[in-house]
This record gives structure tokens, C-alpha cells and sequence, in this order.
């Protein structure tokens, strides 16, 4: 079986907009939560074009590694949202323009 | 069985175990009895000294003994000891008078909380002179000669929390230089000339050869008085002398009257070999011995501070000594240098028997009448001052008569500086007879309660005084035709004869004059000073000349205005221009640019994450464009 060009076009197409919009989100979002869910789109925009990829080409390494990047997404989201608590914690926000502690 | 050389080396060394152990161990735990271990030391060392010196009457050879020291080059130096009769009866003043006064300070240091500092300093001097006398070369002199400066400096500023002894004990440091330069200066003259530098040699190639520029001998014999000058209080570096008597009394009696200062004279007398051919140098030095004794003893004439007087009265007779060297009359330095140490170590051991019985007075005119106070004391000092005016026969009779009648004797000059000698010698009789009768004779003038020493203080004056009295004995002059001088004999092995030159004044009549004069100066002084207001109204006459004595020609003012004072301004010059503006400019303008190249870069680090990411990013891209520009584009 094979996909029609127009779909293997589409499918990076949306692919590429969401890893670009959420690169873009996570380099100007200043919300810490927001800039987390950025960094699920990226992920996500590459596990689409792994799907994509594994269909094309009828072989399922491509939807063995989207398996894996879903469960290390949960896992570096559980960290991530723990992370964000104790800075809200420390802090009273989650801006992260009020997170400088690396200024030299 | 101890061989010779081991007891040699035990004398030297245990005055610095004595050092090591009081300064260094048993600091805290044994402060109480540091006096009495020190004393222990110095006095061992004094017997070793004794064995030596009877080992050496009883016709011994002299003892020698070396050990590689270093080489450099194809210069190679031993650290080479060599006890001969010069040495041995250096080596008995040094340790024997070392001994008593080490005995003495255990009494005069009683109210230090804690004087181990003093007594490891004071057996590290002993050490050091003995090095100084026992050395066999001029490099290893040259160790002890710096060495007993340190101690000097040391002890002078023995209370350095006042800040005038301090600066005393830098004074007498930095005068030293100067003159320790002009050593140097002598000792590099003499390798150059003779490729060694050890005494033996030296004299050895003196004496078979001929072949030596007169010139360059004259200089190298100025240069190493240069250094004598400096050690041992000669105009022009006499200044730090009367300014050493900041530290504790006992020190004044032993290192800046007796033993260190007389070190300059020790070395000319031991390059004799050398002296004996530069008649110009000697000259000069005849010249500057009996200046400095004349201008001293003028200045002794006015002071007031009992150790002030008797500083200057030591820079007079020092000058005499070299008088005597100047004359080639080594013997009669040697004599004098020894019977000095005597009266002039007990004349400052009865002042500071005197300062610590009035609790710290110094000023003369505040003592009076201690005769019945300080009976102890009263004696002995009478006895030294006896001898220091010469009254025969004290042991400063015969010595200042055998100096005077060398200087008759032993120039052309002689005449005159015969009787320029004969005036210093005068006044000294005139200002020790001034300053025993303000002490010790009339009425006591002072508020304190004047108490006697104790028996440690008393003995070694006793001691002292005994030495004063009799030790002239050892070398009665010839002309007299009493009993032979038995020192002169002792030395001859290493002191050249004095060659004595026809004179028109007889021996006899020579010393008949001299005590004539002295007897005279003893009483003007104690006619005058036996009723303070009689020598006031005497003295209303002579005004302006005691104002310039009491002033001392300020010659103190002169260097600080010529020397010092220049000196100052140019080092403040450099430290409040040359140094924050060229030096520090030097060493921060790479500061200054590092700082400022991390002031920009600063702003990159941001503590901002998505700052950084957007940096990353853009330079990731650009690194891609780059690597791609190649095959895509």
C-alpha cells in the first residue's frame, strides 16, 4: 500500500508548523506551564512524522520509537510539573523572566 | 680524649645550643631560668676558651681546622677556624667579660615578664663573635661580622614596642651597611689581588713577594677600614653608637663597649700583614682615630645621660685604638682593646647598677650621693674610672700610655698626633671625673629611693673591677724596665713589631705628661662638679661651646638634612608618584581590560533559559548554513 503524495505532503506540512510554533512558544511564552506544553508540541510534531514515515514506508521502527517518546513525555511531564510547583512554591509565579539565577 | 680542635668548635657552638634552646624550646616553660642557662652556656664556652688559651702558653702550635663551605666556579672556599694568640686573647675578653655579664643581666632583667628572648639573643651575639674572631678567612669574618650586627640590631631594639628604640636598632642596622658595603668592597679587592682570601695566605704572599701595586694594596686596606669604620664607631659612621644605648644596659656593656665594637680594630689588627705596607691608608686612619676621639670626648664633656656620656666616652676611646693602628702600633690596640673592654664593661655595668637601683633614672644631674647608697657600686666604678683616666697603675695607664707614646713613635706626624691624643685623652679624664663626681659624690639631687644591686649584679663588678685594676700588668711597656710584657710576647707571633722610629720626647716623660695631664683633668672636674651651682657659674663663660657639645655639633641634624632627609623625599616621591601611577598603572591595565572586556560579555549572561536557547538556536542554524552552503545552495 501506498499514500498518495498529497498526504505525505500534508503530513509534513503540519508536522513542521506545530515543531515550528512550538519552538517559537517555548522561546517567547513566559508561563513556565505554557512553555512545557510547547516543548509537547514539539514532541509531538516529530511523532507524527514518525507515524507518517513508518506508514510510507510500511515498517513499524518509526511507530516502536513514538511509543517510547510518549512514555518519556509522561515521565519528563510528571518531573516537569513538579519542577514547576516548587518554583511557584519558591516564588509565588511561574514567569520564568523572574527566574534569574544564572545571571553571572 | 678531646683533641684540640673539638674543644675549638665546643666553644663556638655551645653559646648558639645555649641560643637554640633558650630562644627556640624552652620558651614558655623555662622563662624563669632562661638567665641561668644562657650563663651555663657562655661560662662553658669560657672554660673551653681557657683550656685553649693555657694550651697555647704552654707553646702549643696555633689550632686550625676547615671544612668544605661551597665553590663556585673555580673559587672554593672552606669554612676554615683558626685559633691563634690574637684569637685566644680576643676569644678570653669575648666569653670571659660575655659570662659576667650574662651573669649580670640575670639580676638587671629580673622585672621582664619574660627575658629568654633576651638571653637566646644574647648567646646568639657570643656565638656569632666568636665566629667573627675564629674565622681564619675573611668570607667567614664577614659571617660573623653580620651576624653580630643582627644581635646588635636585635637587642637595641630589645623593647621594640617604643618606638625610638625601634627606630634606634634600625639606625645602628642601616649605618652598618654603609660601612659593611666598604668590607665587601675590601674583600673583593683582596681576591682580585691575591686570589684568597684566608689570612695565612694572604700574609704568606705579602711576605715573599714584591710583585703587589702599592696602589692597589693602599685601596684595598681603605676599603676594609671602611668596614671597620661602620663596626666600630668612626667618624663618619659613629652617629649610631650613642643612639644604641636604647637598649638594656648589660647589652651597651657588652656589645657597644666591649666586644662588637672593638671588632673593626680586631680585623685591622689581624690584616696587620697587609697594614703594615700602606702607609698612605695609615695615614688616614691615624687621621680619623684621633678625630674621633677628640670630637667624642668633647661631646662626652656635655651630656647629661649617664650612657650617653659613657657611649661617646667609648666612640673617644675606640678612636685611640685606632690611633694605634693607624701607628702600626697593633700591640698597643690589642692591649688597649682588651683593657678597655674591662673598665668600660664595668664602667656600664655600674650605670646600669645605677639606673636599676634609681628605677630607670639616666639623667646625672638627678643623681648625686649614691657613694652611700650603692657602696658596691661606688667602688668598682671608682676603680674604672681611675683606670679609664689613667691613673697609674690601672690597667688604662699603661695602655693609653703605650698608644700615646706609639703615636710619638710611630710617624713622622707623631708629634702632633701625640699630642692631639694627649688632649682627647684629658678630657677624658675631665668627663668621667664630671660624670662619677654628678653620681656618686655631694648630695642626692634626685625623688627616687636608691637601693644597692643584688649579689648577681655585684659579683661581676667585682670581677670587672679586679680585671680593671691589674690586667695593665700583662703588658707594661718596655721603657719602664719592670717586669716584661708578657703580652706583647704572647703576640708576637701574630703581630708584627712596631717599628719604632727615634723620638725627641722620652718614654718616661711621655707617660709623666700624660698622668700629669690626667691627674690635672680629674681636678678641674671634681673641683668644678663637686657643687653642681660652682661648675654652673664657672661654666656661664663657655656657654655657647657646651650648647654646641650638649648639641653634639649636630651632626645628627647635618646627615638628616644631607643624607636622610633627601633620602625621604625621594622615597616618598616614589611612593606617592612613581609607584600608584607607573608601577600599579603597569600592573592593573591588564586588569583594567579584562574588567571591562567582561563588563560587555556580562551582559550575555542573562540567567534568562530562553535567552540562552534563542542563542543556541541561532547559532545551531548558523552553523547549518554554513555547512550547507556548500552542496544545497
Amino acid at each position: 500500500m501506498k499514500f498518495p503524495l498529497s498526504i505525505t505532503y500534508w503530513s509534513h506540512f503540519v508536522s513542521v508548523a506545530m515543531f515550528s510554533l512550538g519552538l517559537l512558544g517555548f522561546l517567547l511564552r513566559k508561563n513556565t506551564i505554557v512553555v512545557l506544553m510547547c516543548i509537547e508540541l514539539m514532541l509531538n510534531a516529530v511523532n507524527l512524522l514518525l507515524i507518517e514515515t513508518s506508514m510510507r514506508t510500511n515498517t513499524p521502527e518509526g511507530i516502536i520509537m513514538v511509543v517510547f517518546v510518549v512514555t518519556v513525555a509522561a515521565a519528563e511531564v510528571a518531573v516537569g510539573l513538579g519542577i514547576v510547583l516548587n518554583l511557584y512554591r519558591m516564588k509565588g509565579t511561574v514567569n520564568l523572566d523572574h527566574f534569574k539565577s544564572l545571571r553571572g | 680524649m678531646l683533641s684540640a680542635p673539638h674543644i675549638l668548635i665546643a666553644m663556638i657552638l655551645l653559646p648558639l645550643l645555649g641560643s637554640i634552646l633558650n630562644g627556640l624550646i624552652f620558651r614558655p616553660a623555662f622563662a624563669k631560668r632562661a638567665g641561668v642557662i644562657a650563663t651555663f652556656f657562655a661560662a662553658s664556652s669560657f672554660i673551653c676558651a681557657a683550656l685553649l688559651f693555657l694550651n697555647l702558653h704552654n707553646g702549643a702550635p696555633s689550632i686550625s681546622w676547615a671544612m668544605d663551605w661551597f665553590d663556585v666556579g673555580d673559587f672554593h672556599q672552606k669554612w676554615g677556624l683558626k685559633f691563634d694568640s690574637l684569637t685566644a686573647v680576643m676569644a678570653l675578653v669575648v666569653t670571659g667579660i660575655g659570662s659576667l655579664i650574662h651573669l649580670y643581666s640575670i639580676g638587671y632583667m629580673s622585672e621582664e615578664t619574660g627575658p629568654s628572648r633576651y638571653f637566646a639573643y644574647l648567646n646568639l651575639f657570643l656565638f656569632n663573635m666568636l665566629v667573627l674572631i675564629t674565622s681564619d678567612n675573611l668570607l667567614g669574618l664577614f659571617v660573623g661580622w653580620e651576624g653580630v650586627g643582627l644581635c646588635s640590631y636585635l637587642l637595641i631594639g630589645y623593647w621594640y614596642e617604643d618606638l625610638d628604640k625601634a627606630k634606634a636598632g634600625m639606625k645602628a642596622f642601616l649605618v652598618n651597611r654603609i660601612g659593611d658595603a666598604g668590607f665587601l668592597i675590601g674583600i673583593f679587592y683582596c681576591y682580585t689581588i691575591f686570589h684568597t682570601i684566608r689570612f695565612d695566605e694572604i700574609a704568606k704572599l705579602l711576605s715573599t713577594s714584591s710583585q703587589f701595586d702599592l696602589h692597589l694594596l693602599n685601596i684595598t686596606a681603605f676599603f676594609l677600614f671602611v668596614g671597620a669604620t661602620g663596626k666600630s664607631a668612626q667618624i663618619p659612621l659613629y652617629v649610631w653608637l650613642p643612639d644604641a644605648m636604647a637598649g638594656p644596659t648589660p647589652v651597651s656593656a657588652l656589645i657597644h663597649a666591649a666586644t662588637m665594637v672593638t671588632a673593626g680594630v680586631y680585623l685591622i689588627c689581624r690584616m696587620n700583614f697587609l697594614y703594615m705596607l700602606t702607609a698612605d691608608t695609615n695615614a688616614i686612619i691615624a687621621w680619623v682615630g684621633v678625630a674621633t676621639a677628640l670630637f667624642a670626648a668633647l661631646i662626652a664633656t656635655s651630656q647629661k645621660d649617664i650612657k650617653k656620656v659613657l657611649a661617646y666616652s667609648t666612640v673617644s676611646q675606640l678612636g685611640l685604638m685606632f690611633l694605634a693602628v693607624g701607628c702600626r702600633a697593633y700591640f698597643a690596640a690589642v692591649f688597649h682593646l682588651m683593657t678597655h673592654a674591662f673598665f668600660k664593661a664595668l664602667l656600664f655595668l655600674g650605670a646600669g647598677s645605677v639606673i636599676h637601683g634609681l628605677h630607670g633614672e639616666q639623667n646625672i644631674v638627678h643623681m648625686g650621693g649614691l657613694r652611700k647608697k650603692m657602696p658596691g657600686t661606688f667602688l668598682t666604678c671608682l676603680i674604672a674610672t681611675a683606670a679609664i683616666c689613667g691613673i697609674p697603675p690601672l690597667s688604662g695607664f699603661f695602655s693609653k700610655d703605650t698608644i700615646l707614646f706609639s703615636a710619638l713613635a710611630g710617624s713622622n706626624q707623631g708629634m702632633t698626633l701625640w699630642i692631639l691624643g694627649l688632649v682627647a685623652s684629658t678630657l677624658t679624664a675631665f668627663y668621667m671625673t664630671r660624670m662619677f663626681v654628678l653620681v656618686f659624690l655631694g648630695e642626692y639631687r634626685g625623688e627616687a629611693h636608691p637601693h644597692e644591686s643584688p649579689w648577681v649584679m655585684l659579683l661581676p663588678l667585682l670581677i670587672l673591677a679586679l680585671g680593671s685594676a691589674f690586667t695593665g700588668f700583662l703588658g707594661v711597656p718596655h721603657g719602664l724596665h719592670i717586669i716584661p710584657n708578657y703580652l706583647e710576647h704572647y703576640l708576637s707571633s701574630v703581630l708584627i713589631e712596631f717599628p719604632e722610629q727615634a723620638t725627641s720626647v722620652s718614654e718616661h716623660s711621655a707617660m709623666f705628661i700624660a698622668t700629669g695631664l690626667a691627674v690635672a683633668g680629674i681636678s678641674v672636674a671634681g673641683f668644678f662638679y663637686s657643687k653642681l651651682s660652682r661648675a654652673e657659674s664657672a661654666l656661664r663663660g663657655l656657654r655657647p661651646l657646651q650648647f654646641i657639645f650638649a648639641n653634639k655639633f649636630w651632626i645628627d641634624e647635618l646627615y638628616y638634612l644631607l643624607l636622610v632627609g633627601p633620602f625621604k623625599r625621594i622615597s616618598a616621591f616614589l611612593a606617592v608618584v612613581i609607584d600608584p601611577k607607573v608601577v600599579d598603572g603597569l600592573a592593573l591595565f591588564p586588569a583594567r581590560v579584562s574588567s571591562g572586556v567582561s563588563i560587555v560579555l556580562n551582559v550575555l549572561q542573562s540567567g534568562l533559559v530562553q535567552f540562552y536557547l534563542t542563542i543556541l538556536l541561532l547559532g545551531g542554524l548558523w552553523v547549518l548554513w554554513h555547512s550547507m552552503k556548500g552542496w544545497v545552495i
